[in-house]
């Protein structure tokens, strides 16, 4: 007793009973540890890479005058302030002297005096000069006695000493008085450089030991910036290579410059190298002291070789290598790498030829018994 | 033969596969909660498969550096690389935090992993989904894409600005946020710079300190806010070890003559399973209970309340003389065929909504079928109730009432 509506029931009753069969067996192989991996792929290319190194580092200037008194005392004025251009010198600013200027007066009358003294004995010898020619003359007509002549001999000897005593006082005066003198001078401060001034660091009042500096001075021209590179990616860097520099301030304006030198001396600490690098021409707005600068030193360009992305780089064990489809299976290649650049590509020295298809991306970690499909892109990875 | 059961649910099979959708639904909220906790251990263990290391090296009496603050000098590895049995050590910092994009922020674990090429240091992430792995020594950044962020996006971690340069999938830290990849130097100096005004204060303190400001000794000021503001600490390192090195081995050299603490794989994996993550593991298990209990006693009413629904026409049944046993049976079959659509429709209701959940969802084969047999058990020992009542009942009753 098969009727219309019974065959109907039937039939729905299979047709909910199919739909949901096959949902259930694309959700149990399409989802979960059955699933297949999904991943890109992408051909071997021979490329010619050119290479970059990339550091960071610091505006600094070459040469910093750092300008203060050589003794201890208190600066008496300071004309200049920050940012001032200075000339070669000028004067910026002066310590107070104390007691210097009395005793610059003091050293002149003291240099005055020597000159009078120098005048006496200047006059006490030519008389005396006069009375041994004298009695040198009367004792040759036998007029006075010997003993009177020896003694007008000896007191022409004893003036020629006292002038010549007086003369050397006299130069000792002079020289002493150039000294206060000096030493008065020493007090200002003057530029070394046409320069601008970068700090002052003590105003008018301020006691200062000596050495310490009241005003630095920096020679504009001079910037340079003290890159740091990482040592294990700094193969390859040189003197006279170009850069291209990215200041914070002003990231999006590259200026060139060059590596004007390596240090010979790396820091161990944070196992960098350093390096100096100049502008070829000074930005007009000058980057301040200080200020964080990118630095990318480009490298020669290398001959064409088979290149790959670094996100195809894959560990198996202790091989480094890259995962190949073949005819649909999984099967790890060992590669020896290269130099890479800055944009992810790496030169592959061993292992694979250009036109050789590998994994890039992948949905998870592969094995050689993962199950793949090669999609064009993953999902959720937009580009 | 004429199967019972089939005529019957074939009678009214609108209404018994609506009751089958809606079980099944609950099943798939079960079903569901158990990837949740499965989820959470898979997170654990995700981190350390993806951290590529045998062995864990961290500040001595620590439990780190998932689980507890951990810091060593960046200078240790070195003398770890050569320590026989180790082919490779690489530092590492870890540190969660918010990540700012733009206006919006994104809670995520910075990682900072050592320069060099992919696949030479422990740390890398191990595969991508897109893009490339880091090439600068600063400023780039690779981003799990549960992060939210998009290949080519800036995004600032203090005070710096990092390009996203490639995205990876499953990369999260033990408590499910997102990792984000940077260079070393630049993670340690995220973990231990302080914004600007703090140092401006700091300054100011350490000016204020006679002990550091003389005037006797200029220079001083400078160099002791120079030392302040460095950093050569990292959280862990990271070791790989050569092949056929026994892990244990290894780290008891390392434990003995560098006098730090070493975690192997089974040591890490017991710190963060059970240490880390066992109270919230254990909320979700305490849960899945309750729902597992709720789920059995809802099967059992329902089928209860199937069979009573057609109590007259079993006692027509017992009144035309059908035996017991293929009562039984019918009750029995329609149960079973119940479970069955329940655990189907759950089991799909589970997998398409899985990946809707902001954390992962690990849906296990093994808990599926575990399941299904609980839930055929289930049916069976519900339907017995309902057997029991079925033939207790009075074949008169086809006949009055």
């Amino acid at each position: 007793m098969k009727s219309p509506s019974l065959q109907r029931r039937t039939l729905g009753l299979v047709a909910v009973v199919v739909a949901l069969l096959t949902l259930f067996v694309y959700v149990a192989v399409r989802s979960g540890p059955l699933a297949p991996v999904a991943v890109t792929v992408a051909e071997v290319e021979s490329r010619a890479l050119k290479p970059s190194l990339f550091g960071i580092g610091t505006v600094e200037a070459r040469y910093t005058y750092k300008i203060g008194p050589t003794f201890a005392g208190r600066v008496k004025r300071l004309d200049v302030h920050v940012g001032d251009r200075v000339k070669a010198g000028q004067i910026l600013g002066e310590m107070d002297p104390v007691d210097l200027d009395d005793r610059v007066s003091s050293q002149e009358s003291g240099l005055k005096r020597a000159e009078a003294a120098l005048r006496e004995a200047t006059a006490r010898q030519s008389y005396a000069e006069t009375q041994a020619r004298r009695y040198e003359e009367l004792l040759a007509v036998r007029s006075t006695s010997e003993e009177m002549a020896a003694t007008k001999r000896q007191e022409r000897q004893i003036a020629d000493a006292a002038l010549s005593a007086a003369r050397e006082d006299l130069a000792r005066s002079r020289s002493d008085r150039d000294a206060v003198v000096a030493q008065r001078s020493n007090l200002r401060l003057i530029s070394p450089v046409d320069g601008v001034v970068l700090l002052r660091d003590a105003d008018p009042g301020t006691t200062i030991v000596a050495g310490q500096a009241v005003v630095e001075v920096i020679d504009p021209k001079s910037l340079w910036i003290n890159v740091r590179f990482d040592q294990i990616s700094a193969s390859g860097l040189a003197a006279d290579l170009p850069v291209r520099i990215a200041l914070r301030s002003r990231r999006d304006q590259l200026l060139n410059g060059r590596v004007l030198r390596v240090e010979p001396k790396a820091d161990a600490v944070t196992e960098e190298l350093l390096a100096k690098v100049v502008f070829d021409t000074l930005p007009k707005s000058l980057p301040a002291i200080g200020e964080l600068a990118e630095v990318t030193v480009d490298l020669p360009r290398l001959p064409e070789i088979p290149v790959i992305s670094n996100a195809a780089i894959r560990r198996d064990g202790d091989k480094v290598g890259v995962w190949q489809v073949v005819d649909g299976d999984l099967r790890f290649t060992p590669i020896k790498l290269g130099t890479s650049d800055l944009d992810g590509y790496v030169q592959v020295l061993d292992g694979l030829q250009a036109g050789d298809k590998t994994v890039i991306h992948s949905e998870k970690a592969l094995t050689a018994k993962s199950r793949v499909k090669i999609v064009e892109r993953l999902v959720g990875a937009a580009r | 033969m004429i199967s019972l059961a089939g005529r019957d649910i074939h009678h009214a099979w609108g209404k018994f596969v609506l009751t089958g959708f809606g079980l099944g639904l609950l099943i798939g909220v079960t079903l569901i909660m158990a990837g949740v906790y499965r989820g959470l251990v898979e997170d654990g263990r995700a981190l350390l498969d993806n951290s590529g290391a045998d062995l864990w090296v961290v500040q001595k009496d620590t439990l780190g550096p998932y689980a507890e603050p951990s810091s060593l000098n960046d200078d240790i590895y070195r003398t770890v690389l050569a320590m026989p049995g180790v082919d490779r050590a690489a530092n590492v910092t870890y540190l969660t935090m918010q990540v700012r994009k733009g206006e919006e922020d994104v809670r995520a674990m910075v990682v900072g992993i050592a320069p060099g090429l992919p696949g030479s240091a422990p740390g890398w992430p191990p595969y991508l989904i897109a893009g490339r792995q880091i090439t600068r020594g600063h400023y780039e950044a690779v981003a799990d894409i549960a992060s939210g962020l998009k290949l080519g996006d800036r995004l600032t971690i203090r005070r710096n600005h990092y390009a996203v340069v490639g995205m990876t999938r499953r990369m999260v830290s033990s408590g499910g946020d997102p990792m984000v990849f940077i260079p070393l130097k630049d993670a340690q100096d995220a973990q231990f710079l302080k914004d600007n005004d703090a140092i401006w204060q700091s300054r100011r303190r350490t000016e204020a300190n006679p002990a550091f400001n003389r005037p006797g000794v200029p220079g001083l000021l400078e160099a002791v806010i120079a030392s302040q503001s460095t950093n050569s600490s990292v959280n862990a390192i990271l070791v790989a070890l050569k092949p056929e090195q026994a892990p244990d081995e290894v780290a008891e050299s390392i434990r003995r003559w560098k006098r730090l603490t070493v975690y192997t794989r089974a040591q890490m994996e017991d710190i963060v399973v059970t240490k880390l993550i066992a109270t919230s593991a254990k909320q979700i298990g305490m849960f899945l209970v309750i729902l597992a209990i709720v789920c059995a006693a809802i099967v059992a009413f329902i089928i209860y309340t199937l069979t009573m629904d057609k109590i007259r026409e079993i006692a027509v049944l017992k009144l035309i003389g059908t035996r017991n046993r293929t009562i039984a049976w019918m009750i029995m079959q329609q149960a079973l065929a119940l479970g069955t659509i329940g655990f189907v429709v759950g089991k799909i209701a589970a997998t398409f909504s899985a990946p809707i959940f902001p954390k992962y969802v690990f849906l296990m084969p093994q808990d599926s079928i575990a399941g299904f047999l609980a839930m055929m058990a289930i049916c069976m020992l519900a339907s017995l109730v309902a057997i029991r009542m079925a033939l207790k009942v009075d074949p008169a009753e086809a006949i009055g009432g």
